[in-house]
């Protein structure tokens, strides 16, 4: 099998790799990298299971193969946490409101959600379900989704008003 | 679901692209540029390249840019810098409400404009908006550019008329000059985003009594390549508001709809012809605002 070297900037850290081009970014994330926060699903791009920041907009880790990331940043779930690596308020939310049930579209669900608010503090209701429409949910819990992002964005704006 | 072996070159230039595709023998050799439409081709291994050549990186390849009688893409402009861009809204109205229904957020990010094109998908809707308004591609090759219309380059459906040496380098859509235009585009899919089982998209200019002076009206999904409905265009000219829905049904006889998992051939026809319909509402009630 053909193997390349490449950089991967992943989460702030750079690791050096010896991978072949046809390795997709998320097998790369996931069985290399062992950060296995990235879940794989359809690998065809349809599930949003993969999704991951690469350079501050979401994309499809499974569409990607992880050669082409080389030089660009690429932030994963494992990435939202706060510094002292507790949840995100995102995250919070999301166990809050009971936003997942077997979990698997979850680090998806909160790659797609925390870019819409990066975008748009204060999202309608219509704003985040065309946000996540191409992450699926097999347990169809979209409504505590929906629920916890608007969650996020109410405090986001309350912490920004009082801070 | 795995792609097959590849070898991988990241590009620089577009020369440098050219030579690597003059040069394949009897490799195939293709372009990655998104790879939205590629990569799942390959990892169900409907396509299996030899080599990979990632032309992200040759920065001439992207951008939007208003020449007032048209605007040019570069083949690699995201999707996404489509739906942002204010020379797009502001320019093709149509094109604007197209990229609107274009895959998601995370497709949208990586997917151009180019490879929307190349790949010739029946469903895709930046086809159709460059379609309808009869775009121009430049295609290049060590031996020099061509310019194409894009009338005539959907061949099948994922087949196209560009040959293994050629890279499209950039898609030139003209802007209308007509005081009074408006546009529709109308879709029908399983949920918001995902492949278009019929989408319509129409253009029309007004003369001073509401009556159309131009039309361009297109529709996808419906057969398999991207259709340009010349019949029906030239027959909406002098009609007005109220005074289309007779010829509709022209419809039916320009476009050859096929029976797949999605929809039926029948299906298909009755959708296109309200598709249409809307569309071509839509573009005039905005033209006439």
């Amino acid at each position: 099998m053909k193997q390349v070297e490449v950089t991967l900037n992943v989460n702030g850290k750079d690791t050096t790799l010896t991978i072949p081009p046809r390795m997709t970014l998320v097998d790369c994330l996931r069985d290399e990298l062992r950060l296995t926060g990235t879940h794989v699903g359809c690998e065809h791009g349809i599930c949003g299971a993969c999704s991951v920041f690469l350079d501050d907009e979401p994309i499809r880790s499974c569409l990607m193969f992880a050669v082409q990331a080389a030089g660009h940043r690429i932030t994963t779930v494992e990435g939202l946490l706060n510094e002292d690596g507790s949840l995100s308020d995102l995250q919070d939310s999301f166990w809050e409101c009971h936003a997942m049930q077997c979990g698997y579209c979850t680090p998806g669900m909160l790659v797609a959600s925390e870019s819409l608010l990066a975008e748009n503090p204060d999202p309608s209701e219509d704003d985040i379900r065309e946000a996540i429409s191409g992450n699926l949910c097999r347990c169809t819990g979209y409504q505590q989704i929906v629920e916890a992002v608007q969650m996020t964005a109410k405090r986001r704006r309350e912490g920004a008003a009082n801070g | 679901m795995k792609a097959a072996a590849f070898d991988y070159v990241r590009a620089s230039s577009v020369d440098e692209i050219c030579r690597l595709l003059a040069d394949a023998g009897d490799e195939e050799r293709k372009i990655i540029a998104g790879g939205q439409t590629l990569v799942p081709l390959m990892a169900m291994r409907m396509a299996r390249p030899d080599m990979l050549i990632d032309i992200n990186d040759v920065a001439e390849l992207a951008g939007i840019n208003d020449h007032g009688d048209h605007v040019s893409f570069g083949a690699g402009t995201r999707q996404r810098a489509i739906e942002r861009s204010d020379i797009v809204s502001d320019r093709l109205p149509l094109v604007a409400k197209a990229v609107r229904n274009v895959g998601h957020q995370q497709t949208r990010n990586r997917g151009t404009i180019g490879g929307s094109i190349v790949h010739g998908d029946p469903s895709a809707e930046l086809p159709m908006a460059a379609l309808a308004l009869e775009a121009t591609m430049i295609l290049r090759a060590v031996s020099g550019e061509t310019e194409m219309p894009i009338d005539g380059f959907f061949e099948a459906a994922m087949v196209t008329n560009i040959e293994p040496e050629q890279l499209l380098t950039e898609i030139r859509i003209p802007v209308w000059q007509d005081a009074r235009i408006g546009t529709g585009f109308h879709e029908t899919s399983s949920r918001q985003g995902d492949f278009a089982i019929v989408a319509a998209a129409a253009q029309v200019a007004l003369a001073e009594d509401g009556k159309v002076t131009r039309a361009a009206i297109s529709v996808g999904g419906a057969a398999p390549s991207p259709v340009k409905l010349h019949g029906l265009e030239a027959a909406l000219i002098g009609k007005s508001a109220d005074g289309f829905q007779d010829i509709i049904a022209l419809v039916d006889e320009e476009i050859d709809a096929e029976t797949d998992v999605h929809a039926t051939a029948e299906y298909r026809r009755r959708v296109t012809r309200k598709l249409v319909s809307r569309a071509i509402d839509d573009a005039i009630a905005e033209a006439g605002k």
